[in-house]
């Protein structure tokens, strides 16, 4: 009885000082953490050569078209708000970024393709643009950074009427504010 | 003889509005069985200038509705323009069941004196005949008005020939910029009116059952925001700006409320707002999209969209006192998108946009029996909207990648298409009967 009751609690620290050690990558502080990310995601292999984690990122590199914060939209399936587990890198180098420089926003801005109801483009970009948001903050980026607007259908970017202008008006776009 | 004597002043208290959109509507498919009616020019009796030609707008009007076949000009044998010069032998021999015949007055230089009879050519006697005086720039709802008569006289029901459609323009200026316009017009596509301007979207506009305001939505400020405006005084008023999405705007049967969508406490939630207390009250709860709401017939439910299953379809919810008063259960289950109800006016049917096997097409279920029928053959079919009288539904839908609209008989029997000269035009709704009374 004794035995089993010891074996719970040691069982019961060894997990609680592995929650300890994941809890720092969602934090601000961890830039060893922010690192690890960057090992963990540079083997997708659509990163653009050398890769830095979005936290060690300057202010002037959103206007650089080599740094990896220039990847700035976020595509989706059809019918669908889930963030394809490519694109989740993109989202957290923006992540790591905006939570060291909590003085910088952004917009997320949600659009929909043109097919069927134009008011549940409308609230389908913006669940887009919400769940884009939530990996965010999930990373510590603060709420009040992040603006989200759905746009729906009204603005496309491909005119097209076929799949390959569809694909890329469902999306999500991260506009950084004043920059 | 019968005749009453009508005294009918129209006058259009809008502004004129600058250029006009050129509309022209297709007849795509007349309906079998669509009985044969005659109409004859109608007698000029004045000096000067002829003006427009009513008989051509009752045949278009009579056309549209897909219960008539008027004749042809050329196939008319005699061409009298009153019940007492009618020799029904000869119009019996062309199996024509019904004739209307007519003349013009001037009575002073802006007002005429419209006569007209519709005759039963095989019972050879006068259905219905009327005097009416109208304005010069009230003739074509004169026109419109005769339509609704003869339609009444005939079928039994009421007329949608003198009603109005508002819709949403958009064109590129020179700067290739885009212009949004929310407009009304005839039911006919005529005397287009801008109601709203902006070069930001407008969406989602809702007739007040009074006919006398609009509620739509524009992102005006950069982003969604409902507002309502007074189609004569053009008294615009910002109505509803939580935070997050305000939208998909729709009036109650008793004018005192709008359903509306809005995203305030986190996601897409059915709402309803005493439009004079602006007192909100919720009507969904759920993770999922929740939009579109629309009214059953004296407020008894609200039809809306949902993705809480998956995909959008549609949801009912009973409705007390405005308050939701029982579940929401779910009415659609062909195909793997249905969303943007239309009611019409008698509850008996909801029209849709269904997709199925990719194509977005527009549906019509019967809510007693469930039968559920697609009506049209587009592949990007849109923002269905019933006529007052419940016959027709107005949809937009792309031809050559423009947007343009057309419009189906409840049955899927008659079809036609109204196209504009220019930009796209989609979300048409079609006002209620009461506007001009």
């Amino acid at each position: 009885m004794t035995k089993l009751l010891r074996y719970f609690i040691i069982t019961g620290i060894i997990l609680s000082l592995s929650a300890c050690d994941i809890a720092p990558l969602k934090k601000r502080d961890g830039s060893s953490a922010g690192s690890d990310q960057q090992n963990q995601y540079s083997t997708d292999g659509d990163s653009t050569g050398k890769y830095s984690s979005g936290a060690e990122l300057s202010v002037e590199s959103l206007n650089d078209p080599n740094s990896p914060l220039s990847q700035r939209i976020i595509y989706f399936d059809l019918d669908s708000s889930q963030v394809k587990e490519n694109d989740r890198n993109i989202i957290t180098t923006h992540a790591e970024f905006l939570v060291a420089h909590p003085d910088i926003s952004i917009v997320l801005e949600g659009h929909a393709d043109e097919r069927g109801s134009r008011e549940y483009n409308i609230a389908l970009g913006e669940k887009r643009a919400k769940a884009v948001k939530q990996l965010m903050t999930l990373q510590g980026v603060a709420d009040s950074q992040i603006q989200v607007i759905s746009f729906g259908e009204e603005r496309p970017v491909a005119l097209g009427h076929d799949e390959s202008a569809w694909s890329l008006n469902r999306r999500v776009e991260i506009l950084y504010t004043g920059y | 003889m019968l005749k009453k004597s009508l005294l009918i002043i129209f006058s259009w208290l809008l502004a004129q509005s600058a250029a006009q959109a050129i509309l022209t509507i297709e007849i795509t498919q007349g309906a079998e069985g669509a009985q044969p009616i005659a109409i004859v020019p109608f007698a000029w009796k004045g000096k000067g200038e002829r003006p427009l030609s009513l008989k051509s707008i009752i045949a278009a009007d009579l056309q549209r509705s897909g219960q008539f076949a008027p004749l042809a000009e050329r196939d008319l044998i005699s061409k009298p323009h009153s019940g007492s010069e009618v020799k029904y032998k000869t119009w019996r021999a062309l199996n024509v069941g019904y004739l209307v015949v007519g003349s013009i007055t001037r009575l002073q230089d802006d007002s005429f004196q419209v006569q007209f009879q519709l005759l039963d050519v095989f019972k050879g006697r006068q259905l219905a005949g009327y005097s009416i005086r109208s304005l010069n720039s009230g003739l074509r709802r004169t026109a419109h008005h005769i339509s609704d008569i003869i339609y009444k006289t005939i079928t039994g029901e009421e007329g949608a020939f003198n009603t109005h459609i508002a819709y949403i323009t958009i064109t590129r200026g020179k700067d290739n910029k885009k212009r949004y316009r929310l407009a009304i017009a005839d039911a006919d596509g005529y005397n287009e009116k801008i109601i709203f301007s902006s070069d930001k979207p407008l969406m989602s506009p809702s007739w007040s059952p009074d006919g006398t305001r609009l509620a739509y939505v524009s992102f005006s400020h950069g982003r969604p925001e409902i507002f309502v405006q007074n189609i004569f005084s053009a008294k615009r008023e910002k109505l509803v700006s939580f935070k997050g999405l305000n939208n998909a705007p729709r009036w109650s049967p008793d004018g005192k409320y709008l359903a509306m969508t809005l995203s305030r406490d986190g996601n897409p939630e059915i709402y309803i707002m005493n439009v004079n207390s602006r007192k909100l009250t919720r009507i969904t709860r759920s993770y999922a999209i929740d939009t579109e709401p629309e009214w059953l017939p004296n407020s008894e439910g609200l039809i809306f969209t949902s993705d809480r299953g998956g995909t959008p379809q549609l949801y009912e919810i009973p409705l007390r006192y405005y308050r939701a008063s029982g579940r929401a259960k779910r009415i659609t289950f062909e195909g793997n998108y249905n969303a943007r109800a239309s009611v019409s006016p008698d509850g008996r049917y909801i029209a849709m946009i269904n997709r199925t096997q990719g194509r977005f097409r527009i549906a019509v279920l019967e809510r007693e029996s469930g039968l559920f029928n697609i009506l049209t053959r587009g592949k990007l079919d849109e923002s269905p909207s019933f006529a007052p009288n419940g016959r027709m539904i107005i949809y937009a839908t792309e031809e050559r990648y423009r947007g343009v609209l057309a419009a189906v008989s409840v049955d899927g029997r008659a079809r036609q298409r109204l196209s504009f000269n220019k930009g796209d035009v989609r979300e048409p709704v079609w006002s209620p009967f009461t506007m001009n009374k």
